[in-house]
């Protein structure tokens, strides 16, 4: 294992980010400010007028706007980066789409941030939750070291599997939360990405192509089929562009999920985000002081879902908390838990689920949300059933 | 008119396989397309040229949508010399384009 030298420094999670775009050194950046990712983009163009990258930086008028321009740089075979959160990502949405049925490998940096209304700058994971449908990869990240090696390994998976990627980090927590971050060289992360290799370039004139054009009956559904396969397919090239950072840098990083004191495990919670960090540590008081045999998986790619991981790790705890930062207002809870729910149902061993939907617009999520979940877990293994599929933590009611 | 190439996409429709390979990201690899899309068997109306009235001013090719006004070009001048019943689809543009007074255009409907 090649380790490569690092160098300690204190940055906030937007700065990581920043510095991360820096050293990949895209070819073109298209953004548009807002809170809390604006730093992101506004350090990131520093780079630029400095001269410290080469990159094309396009500043646009609204996110919509800033997508757009990713999508036809990416066609034209660029390497291509953003940034954004919250409203900005919503009013991202249908290029979204378009960039990954294109197949374009745009890596974005998101600070995820509650949706409006009420309006709010603070972190949860409704916004991000929205474009889960949208043929992005997904990594959430736990601290800021994390973010900024997926920052870089985000971009070798996308290009691998030709399908855009974002990485977020939660709202102020992470993104203005200083830590101590080991950060490569520029150049090992120059030479670990490498050249894009498109699958097609909208430039190459001797080979010309059309692009979106429209697709009716006859072939729409192919075409999406194609798309489909392709997600089906990045797994592989995920856990590819891991492996290789790994043995690059001589770093690990967890790839879809990250189990935490499971092996023994009755009751298991399943937490995405800085939130984890909590989640342990409630973990090891539950466990080594009132001796509860539960664990916790941390999800950090939630696109592609991780159904195998998740039929591996939690099929034999009897007792699943799933908590959500997000709620899908339809009765029922957030997505993590429906889906994981989809992802153990068929199976004959699974445990029983409950869902938790917690952190609302930045809400403080302290160890005792995570007790009362348990609580609340071991309530229902005592014989009790909840009045509904999911409750609320801390809220007051 | 340039011939009509093989047209690739034409007869057996293709499975999602061939397509991620041929056309990832449903890009039409071999363009143009256009000249293997016989829009002249949209029309239900064909403009009549009647070659005696015209002053070849042009306005017909410059209005016509598909590029379906046929011309002769030579160093010294430019004449149109027909419809290309192929891509014509009908429109009647031409005709509206075409000067009242000199009226060389027409449209009267098709047959069968
Ligand atoms: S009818 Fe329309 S398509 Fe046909 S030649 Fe006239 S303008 Fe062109
Ligand atoms: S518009 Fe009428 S006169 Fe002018 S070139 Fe066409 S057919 Fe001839």
């Amino acid at each position: 294992m090649a380790k490569r030298k690092t160098t300690r420094v204190a940055l906030t999670g937007n700065e990581a980010m920043a510095l991360a775009m820096k050293q990949i050194n895209p070819d073109v950046v298209a953004a548009y400010p807002i809170t809390p990712a604006t730093e992101i983009v506004q350090l990131f163009s520093k780079y630029v007028a400095d001269g410290e990258v080469d990159t094309e930086f396009v500043p646009v008028e609204s996110e919509h706007s800033a997508m757009s321009a990713c999508v036809g740089a990416a066609a034209a075979g660029a390497r291509v980066m953003t940034g954004t959160a919250s409203q900005g990502l919503a009013l991202m949405h249908e290029i979204l789409y378009i960039a990954s049925a294109l197949r374009l490998p745009i890596t974005m940096c998101v600070v995820n941030r509650a949706l409006s209304a009420p309006i709010n700058i603070h972190c949860d994971h409704s916004d991000t939750m929205g474009s889960r449908d949208a043929g992005w990869i997904q990594i959430y990240t736990e601290n800021v070291q994390e973010a900024y090696a997926s920052v870089i390994v985000a971009v070798k998976s996308a290009e691998k599997a030709n399908l855009p990627a974002l990485v977020t980090t939660d709202g102020f927590v992470l993104s203005h939360g200083m830590e101590a971050v080991e950060i490569f060289d520029d150049e090992d992360v120059r030479e670990f990405l490498g050249e894009r290799k498109p699958l097609y370039n909208l430039l190459d004139i001797d080979n010309p192509i059309t692009i979106g054009p429209l697709d009716l009956q006859d072939y729409f559904f192919e075409h999406k089929r194609a798309q489909i396969e392709a997600v089906f397919e990045s797994k592989k090239h995920i856990y590819d562009a891991h492996r290789e950072f790994e043995e690059f840098f001589g770093v690990k990083l967890p790839v879809f999920v990250e189990p935490y004191r499971l092996d023994d495990a009755e009751y298991a919670i399943v937490v995405m985000g800085s939130s984890a960090g909590t989640g342990k540590d409630a973990v090891d008081v539950m466990r080594d002081e009132r001796g509860i045999k539960v664990g916790l998986l941390r999800m950090r790619i939630f696109r592609p879902f991780p159904f195998e991981e998740i039929q591996k790790y939690l099929s034999k705890v009897k007792y699943l908390a799933v908590m959500d930062r997000a709620d899908s207002l339809n009765t029922m809870g957030g997505p993590l838990a429906t889906e994981i729910a989809r992802a153990l149902y068929h199976l004959s061993e699974r445990p029983i689920i409950h869902n938790f939907v917690y952190g609302l617009g930045g809400r403080d999520v302290p160890l005792e949300n995570f007790y009362e979940v348990i609580e609340k877990m071991q309530w229902i293994a005592a014989g009790n059933t909840p009045e509904r599929m999911v409750d609320y933590v801390g809220v007051r009611e | 008119m340039p011939a009509p190439k093989e047209f690739k996409w034409a007869g057996k429709l293709k499975g999602w396989k061939e397509l991620a390979e041929i056309s990832p990201g449903a890009i039409v690899p071999d363009v143009p397309t256009s000249p293997e899309y016989l829009t002249g068997d949209w029309r239900s109306e064909r403009p009549i040229w009647n070659e005696g009235r015209c002053t070849h001013c042009l306005l017909c090719w410059l209005y016509c949508p598909e590029d379906a006004i046929l011309l002769e070009i030579t160093e010294k001048t430019v004449k149109m010399i027909g419809i290309d019943y192929d891509y014509c689809k009908g429109c009647g543009i031409c005709v509206r384009a075409c000067p009242p007074k000199v009226h060389a255009l027409e449209m009267v409907p098709e047959e069968g």
